[in-house]
């Protein structure tokens, strides 16, 4: 018996900053319009981690008034600092001597968790319909190949997937145009990547894994408005990343880590890492005595210009990053990702009003100025692959002498599952215990994340091979799961390879990382995952 | 026959409370909200009985804020026939819930209410046989098994000792323990559809019940830390241990 169907103008999988901007601008454009988001969050903003230092451009274009109509976007950047660190030391780098794209000003400190439910309540005042705890599970393509629309899971499977009591099963929901605004790696995107191969001809996508915690503190420590980011130390010159300290409003730090997944030591934790840096006198101060209320990480982008895929393919659109429209050096993505969903909306009304051709959305995305930013941003990453040091210097002679303008693109030569070196060649390193006050383990930080999978369901980290883990993975590489997951989803006990799936945060770094790419992410059941509140 | 089902608004079980920085309460900006959960239950056990014919109406009723109304939302999408929210402004005591209620029951005239058997905010669980005293009808708690007979019904208590079985007669209240069915997932074209079913609004202060509360909160407070445990050597040292520094034998 086919399952039950709904049609809908568009559907729109993912209520993030692309996927409820692309359906505010088409509801702006056309009220007639029936539009659907799906999300996997129990609400809206259960799933969004961001920093977040907000550029308002997209959401000036999309809702000029934002301002008088209450947008939780109000704490102007006031300071900024940027920081060298070594393990005692720290040298402060002049902010006029910084990039303009590093220039915060004029920018916000923000939840981005906050900014996409009142994102989302703006939609559905216009009549949009959201169903926040209803993952898109499956692509249906039509005979011709083209996209006809999404399924949802079916919820009350037990774990060998015979049906509880209360089963209920999955629908289809057809579009003519649908709309995947997944975030990093959605887990859709990467099938629509693959079977219309909208990356052949890019380099391969590039990740990074962030940290944040909010921490409350004492108002001596507290400088509301404070921006302030940090490279080097504890990372060593060959890895890529950062830290990001943002002093909010009601006296609470947000702070976070960001480390690339090219890394190439099996041994990094990126976890530890984060909890590791905290400990640097000039962190250590700002937080001491504070209380940490509130934990996440998410896998993010960082392969720019070079990796984006073709963001069209018959009868959808690929938006934010899902398809990777962050911006590096910039270290934002939530205003991009607002920009190509206003840009979705405006191909989606061409397409059926004047059947015009999806393609049209490369033509508008390069016109715009979401490309010109990307493609001066474009070098920065790659230049890392030198290490910290000529790569800063490169930046800052492409960032601040040439305004990006440099005449070549630095390719990105490999994915970063392919980065890691064997074990016994690496050095190990061993990380200082945490103190349950500054630095945590990973079981009280999953605590904070509130994240929840009903039991007994299939578990949605799939294996392609069992046995791998043990028979090479461990012994190649000492299993790197049990250190690049941020919250300790996977372990060895007594060479067994166990996947506690319940504490998943959807990070997808697994999925990302994994060294033969034997793990994929698949949706769980409907309003599981992470209950994040002000991410 | 008709249900009348209680629901309320709390802090989803899955989220880590947080005590506000001055004591007077928890937070609950932007805090994930759900339907307490043996209320769940008590909606699904009203939704049963109407499907199974022998009831007609199941009606949803909350008392609390403007974003209340999501609960009995959630109650309409899992099959209650229509909604009441009777919007306050800030928290009530069961007292003044069960005031509201019992005028509410004067003009609904259920047969039975049903509601969960304690909230797990304030984990008061009082609303229920407040109500049954105030009413003067007959009252069922924490039940676990619930069978409609024409007068009257059989429930099945869970109790200290194990399980109870009463029989009451109507009309009643029942108040449901989580052991009495799972409730069922809402669907996509039920939440749709309950879009459109009514939910009517009545302000709480226009029903002419004093529903002022009568305990004044002191102070909230996080309970002591847990000091992590120790391991000693031998029986000699934990009998040292046992009776030098606990002090219990």
């Amino acid at each position: 018996m086919p399952r039950e169907a709904m049609e809908y103008d568009v559907v729109i999988v993912g209520a993030g900053p692309a996927g409820l901007a692309t359906a505010i601008k088409l509801k702006q454009s056309d009220s007639n319009l029936n539009i659907c988001i799906l999300e996997k969050g129990s609400e809206v903003g259960a799933h969004i981690l961001s920093g977040n230092v907000f550029e308002t451009r997209a959401l000036d274009e999309l809702i000029p008034k934002w301002k008088e109509q209450g947008a939780p976007v109000k704490t102007r950047v006031s300071k900024e600092k940027f920081l060298f660190l070594g393990k005692n030391r720290s040298i402060s780098w002049p902010t006029w001597l910084l990039p303009s794209v590093q220039k915060n000003h004029k920018n916000y400190i923000i939840s981005l968790a906050n900014l996409c439910r009142w994102l989302a309540e703006q939609a559905e005042k216009l009549g949009v319909e959201i169903f926040p705890g209803f993952p898109a599970s499956e692509i249906l393509y039509k005979e011709d190949g083209s996209i006809k629309g999404v399924a949802t899971l079916d919820m009350g499977l037990d774990k060998d997937g015979n049906k509880k009591e209360g089963y209920q099963e999955g629908m289809e929901l057809h579009a003519k145009i649908t709309v995947f605004a997944e975030g990093c790696r959605g887990h859709l995107g990467k099938q629509v990547i693959k079977k219309y191969g909208l990356d052949s001809g890019k380099n391969p996508q590039q990740y990074g894994i962030g940290f944040k915690e909010i921490w409350e503190v004492s108002e001596q420590q507290h400088d509301e408005g404070l921006v302030m980011h940090t490279a080097g130390w504890p990372l060593d010159n060959k890895t890529y990343g950062g830290s990001f300290v943002y002093h909010a409003d009601k006296k609470q730090i947000y702070i976070g880590y960001v480390i690339g997944l090219d890394y190439q030591n099996p041994h990094l934790s990126p976890f530890d890492e984060f909890q590791k840096f905290k400990t640097h006198k000039e962190i250590k101060k700002m937080l001491d005595g504070g209380k940490r209320i509130a934990f996440g990480a998410r896998a993010l982008i960082e392969g720019g210009i070079q990796s984006l895929p073709k963001m069209y393919m018959p009868g959808g659109l690929l938006i934010g990053c899902d398809a990777g429209t962050l911006n590096m050096p910039k270290i934002k993505g939530s205003h991009t990702a607002m920009k190509s969903g206003i840009i979705a909306a405006e191909t989606i009304i061409e397409n059926i009003k004047n059947k015009k051709d999806l393609s049209i959305y490369e033509e508008k995305f390069k016109k715009s100025w979401i490309y010109k930013e990307l493609h001066a941003a474009r070098n920065v990453k790659p230049s890392f692959r030198w290490g910290l040091i000529l790569g800063i210097i490169f930046t800052g002679l492409d960032q601040i002498l040439f305004k990006g303008k440099f005449p070549f693109t630095l390719k990105h030569k490999h994915a970063d599952h392919e980065s890691l070196k064997p074990a016994n060649i690496m050095k190990k390193i061993n990380y200082p215990k945490p103190d349950g006050k500054l630095t945590f383990d990973k079981t009280s930080s999953v605590y904070l994340t509130g994240t929840n999978h009903t039991e007994n369901q299939p578990v949605h980290l799939k294996l392609k091979d069992p046995n791998l883990p043990i028979s090479y993975t461990l012994q190649e590489y000492d299993e790197p799961a049990q250190r690049y997951c941020p919250v300790g989803v996977y372990e060895v006990q007594k060479e067994k390879f166990v996947i506690n799936s319940q504490n998943c945060i959807h990070c997808k770094t697994c999925d990302i990382k994994e060294p033969s790419q034997n793990i994929t992410w698949v949706v769980p059941e409907g309003g599981g995952g992470p209950k994040y509140g002000n991410m | 026959m008709k249900i009348l089902v209680a629901v309320k608004r709390v802090i989803d079980y899955n989220v880590q409370i947080r005590v506000k920085e001055d004591g007077s309460g928890v937070q609950t900006d932007n805090v994930k909200m759900s339907t307490n959960p043996p209320d769940d239950n008590a909606v699904e056990e009203a939704v049963k009985l109407r499907e199974s014919g022998k009831v007609k109406e199941v009606v949803a009723i909350t008392v609390g804020e403007e974003k209340a109304q999501e609960t009995v939302r959630k109650a309409l999408a899992v099959g209650a026939d229509r909604g009441i929210h009777i919007k306050t402004e800030n928290y009530i005591e069961p007292l003044g819930v069960a005031k509201i209620l019992k005028k509410i029951v004067e003009k609904e005239k259920p047969d039975l209410i049903f509601m969960g058997k304690q909230a797990i905010d304030d984990d008061c669980n009082q609303t229920g046989q407040m109500l049954s005293a105030m009413l003067g009808w007959s009252q069922g708690t924490f039940a676990s098994k619930v069978e409609l007979k024409e007068k009257s019904t059989q429930i099945t208590r869970e109790v200290d000792e194990g399980l109870e079985t009463i029989e009451i007669n109507l009309p009643a209240i029942v108040t449901c323990d989580l052991r009495l069915n799972e409730p069922r997932y809402a669907s996509l074209p039920n939440i749709m559809k309950a879009k459109k079913k009514p939910i009517e609004q009545l302000i709480a202060k226009d029903l002419g019940v004093d529903i002022a509360n009568r305990i004044q909160q002191l102070k909230v407070e996080e309970p002591p830390k847990r000091k992590g445990g120790v391991k000693v050597a031998n029986v000699a040292e934990l009998v040292s241990k046992l009776k030098n520094e606990a002090k219990v034998i």
